[in-house]
């Protein structure tokens, strides 16, 4: 499905994976997260293939698949303390944080069914946020959020790469991010 | 690991119709016996050990849909492959709340059910304790048939035939060690079989799991 695809990702880059529907921009993130695997060619951390030390790997990064990856009985503060629970020591006041960041003070008490699509959208930006990854692998993080939510979730990637982390988000429009411009990788 | 044993028994409550479908299950199997075949309890007592057991095994089965289905479908499954933590662990904790959930309800409500069977109560014991090994037996087995038919057509249907023949040797001493206790004698020997049973899947179970899921990424 997807040939040929060579990509550079250093710190502080924000690398923007664009293409129609389906060319593969879900399937080449899925292959740099380590889901699935290439049957040609490799991914690479830091020279080493993720293969070797593929868990070292993992805990360097955060993944937004199209699905929030949320469950629904649990409560937004419940999502995310179990998700980042297990991969490291997260307090209440920390969450309780995010979720004022986006906006979701009002919710943490709520189940996730409960939540619009843009809230849960919002609630899995906010667990990556948390993750503390320094790379964020995000396939259409805009889906579902309104202008504010669009807004909000530009500022913080933007945070993130000030910061010097590094993002490649698939996104059907180019992300506006302040302060940073994209690198475009087209797929075709 | 705590905090997915933790997390999953808190999703399971939040569902209580989950947890109370295969008891439902199980107590209407039971009841239907003595009325489809005879109300005689000296001729019930004779098949209690085996109807128990494969009223237990039905319903621990019908538990297993559940497992790692939900996670597949909203994506937290892909978020437990990237946690860092080691997959076979975390499948050790997902199938000892599966258990807490599933298998252990109907070791609970096994006796009550035992008595329309015309079981006596010494045997209750061996009953209860054959029950609790079986039915882990099968949450540790069937969370292998749960992990490799995830996001399959027809999956529960695959689940069950790659289970229930796994299971099998656990049924028949199982029923044979209720039927052994029934008559008064000691059930030792099967029981710890079934024990042994247990130990095998639970070593081995976590590592076919782990493997599963992933392929099931691909």
């Amino acid at each position: 499905m997807l040939r040929g695809v060579s990509l550079e990702v250093a710190a502080g880059q924000l690398v923007h994976v664009a293409g129609s529907n389906g060319v593969g921009k879900t399937t080449l993130l899925r292959v740099l997260a380590g889901l699935a695997a290439a049957e040609q060619g490799a991914v690479a951390w830091q020279g080493q293939p993720i293969t070797a030390g593929f868990e070292s790997y993992v805990a360097t990064l955060a993944y937004l698949g199209h699905s929030d990856a949320l469950k629904a009985d649990f409560t937004a503060h419940e999502n995310i303390s179990h998700e980042i629970g297990l991969r490291r020591q997260v307090t209440a006041a920390e969450i309780d944080l995010a979720l004022a960041r986006f906006g979701l003070a009002a919710c943490r008490d709520l189940p996730a069914r409960v939540l619009s699509a843009g809230q849960r959208r919002r609630l899995a930006m906010a667990r990556v946020m948390l993750t503390g990854a320094s790379l964020w692998i995000l396939d259409e993080p805009f889906t579902n959020l309104d202008r504010g939510g669009v807004q909000l979730l530009s500022d913080v990637i933007a945070g993130h790469i000030d910061e010097g982390g590094a993002a490649i988000i698939a996104a059907h429009q180019p992300p506006v991010i302040p302060r940073h411009a994209a690198d475009c990788l087209e797929l075709a | 690991m705590g905090l997915v044993y933790h997390g999953d028994l808190i999703l399971a409550f939040r569902r209580w119709e989950q947890i109370a479908q295969p008891v439902v299950f199980f107590a209407m199997i039971t009841t239907l016996v003595p009325l489809a075949l005879s109300p005689e309890l000296a001729q019930l007592r004779q098949i209690a050990g085996g109807v128990l057991w494969i009223a237990g095994l039905l319903a621990a089965l019908l538990g297993l849909e559940f497992l790692y289905r939900a996670d597949y479908a909203d994506g937290t499954l892909e978020q437990m492959l990237l946690s860092g933590q080691p997959l076979a662990l975390l499948s050790l904790a997902k199938t000892a709340a599966h258990w807490t959930s599933s298998g252990l309800p109907l070791v609970l409500v096994s006796p009550l059910l035992a008595i329309s069977l015309g079981v006596p109560t010494d045997a209750m014991g061996v009953l209860m304790i054959s029950l609790a090994l079986g039915t882990g037996i099968l949450s540790a087995l069937g969370a292998i048939g749960a992990a490799l038919t995830l996001g399959l057509r027809r999956g529960s249907v695959l689940l069950s035939l790659l289970v229930l023949p796994l299971a099998m040797p656990a049924l028949i001493f199982g029923a044979r060690g209720v039927d052994m206790a029934i008559h008064g004698d000691s059930a030792r020997g099967p029981l710890l079989l079934l024990g042994a049973m247990l130990v095998l899947s639970l070593t081995l179970s976590p590592l076919a799991v782990a493997a599963s899921l992933r392929i099931s990424q691909e």
